[in-house]
């Protein structure tokens, strides 16, 4: 019982920050900054959350050879700026990791 | 920009289907990370249907591990709420980056889709808005498709628990964060959002690995949106 207590405040605590601003900002008007700043939202938590997962290995940033996420990234980048498709891009990474580890890498 | 939206969503085919298939690549991450937190919630000593539950319930991955790490060592539910609060509080920004494109929709309906609002399907949904909104079906579609791969992967980790297979074997370890690229790269229309996307990242990393593993994204995301307010005030119109 204990734990399930512990899952229902962990779902509320969780649902809070997803759903509030979604009710209380929608039909508001914003002033014309606020706007601006949340049109850069989300290049800028994407960036955020993606590039720990580049260039860091086990809490310190790793930009050596043997940080395969990291140099693999970069054909997948190539591939997404010239092709704009996203089942092409992650079919790319996939296959170069599954390739690499293969090889040995 | 017809092109764009013609490769991240499906090109023909009903709504709903055209949201399960945009939702291909988050699936194949879902299914094997939410395998890897079935298989450490059975070790932590929560049951099959509690494992399952916090994937119904609470539905976050990161947290959701961190959290089976701090059940296997006991500590009291409180700090356990709190960590949670702290690691999930980033989705104010992507709440609130959504919110202008729910102005229409009912409440119970934005509710239904905050619900479902992760790191994961808030990359999804803001390469798609920005090219124009589609309809409820697909973006419902999309949610759904998500969690019910999460919680099929919980499920299938914590039955298969102990009887270990190596997910890294087929390459989707990467799934996720080469989807990632492909919708950061999409979402790139001048060099301004290069500049924002550049400082966020590079200011994620610098925080991340001085301990700030928590807030980082919040904080770095949210600094570097404000530098692009300060530098280009007006982004169009």
């Amino acid at each position: 019982m204990k734990i399930v207590l512990t899952l229902v405040g962990m779902a509320l605590v969780t649902i809070a920050p997803r759903v509030l601003p979604l009710l209380l900002l929608s039909t508001r008007k914003l002033p014309g900054w606020l706007r601006t700043w949340l049109e850069y939202i989300p290049v800028a938590v994407l960036a955020a959350m993606l590039l720990p997962a580049l260039m860091t290995m086990d809490g310190s940033i790793n930009l050596a050879s043997d940080n395969m996420f990291l140099w693999i990234s970069i054909p997948c980048f190539v591939v997404a700026w010239r092709t704009r498709s996203l089942l092409g891009t992650v079919g790319t990474g996939l296959l170069l990791v599954m390739a690499a580890r293969w090889l040995g890498w | 920009m017809p092109e764009i939206h013609r490769n991240i969503e499906a090109k023909h085919g009903h709504p709903v289907l055209k949201g399960m298939e945009m939702a291909l690549p988050v699936v194949l991450g879902y299914l094997t990370v939410g395998f890897a937190y079935g298989m450490l919630a059975r070790n932590a000593g929560l049951s099959l249907l509690q494992s399952g539950l916090m994937s119904l319930i609470v539905y976050a991955g990161s947290a959701q591990l961190i959290s089976v790490g701090l059940f296997a060592a006991g500590v009291p539910p409180l700090s356990i709420i709190l960590t949670t609060f702290i690691v999930n509080i980033r989705h104010l920004l992507m709440s609130a980056a959504l919110a202008p494109y729910f102005e229409q929709w009912r409440t119970m309906e934005k509710v239904a889709f905050g619900l479902e609002l992760t790191d994961e399907t808030f990359a999804l949904h803001s390469s798609s808005f920005s090219m124009g909104m589609p309809a409820k079906a697909t973006v419902f579609a999309v949610n759904i498709t998500s969690q019910a791969a999460w919680i099929a992967g919980s499920l299938l980790g914590a039955v298969l628990s102990g009887q270990v297979a190596d997910i890294s074997t087929f390459g989707l370890d990467f799934a996720l964060p080469a989807m990632f690229i492909a919708l950061l790269v999409v979402q790139i229309k001048d060099y301004r959002h290069i500049v924002v996307a550049v400082t966020a990242g590079l200011l994620a990393v610098l925080l991340y690995v001085n301990g700030i593993d928590q807030w980082h994204v919040l904080m770095a995301a949210s600094l570097a949106a404000g530098l692009g307010v300060l530098l280009w005030q007006p982004v169009q119109e």
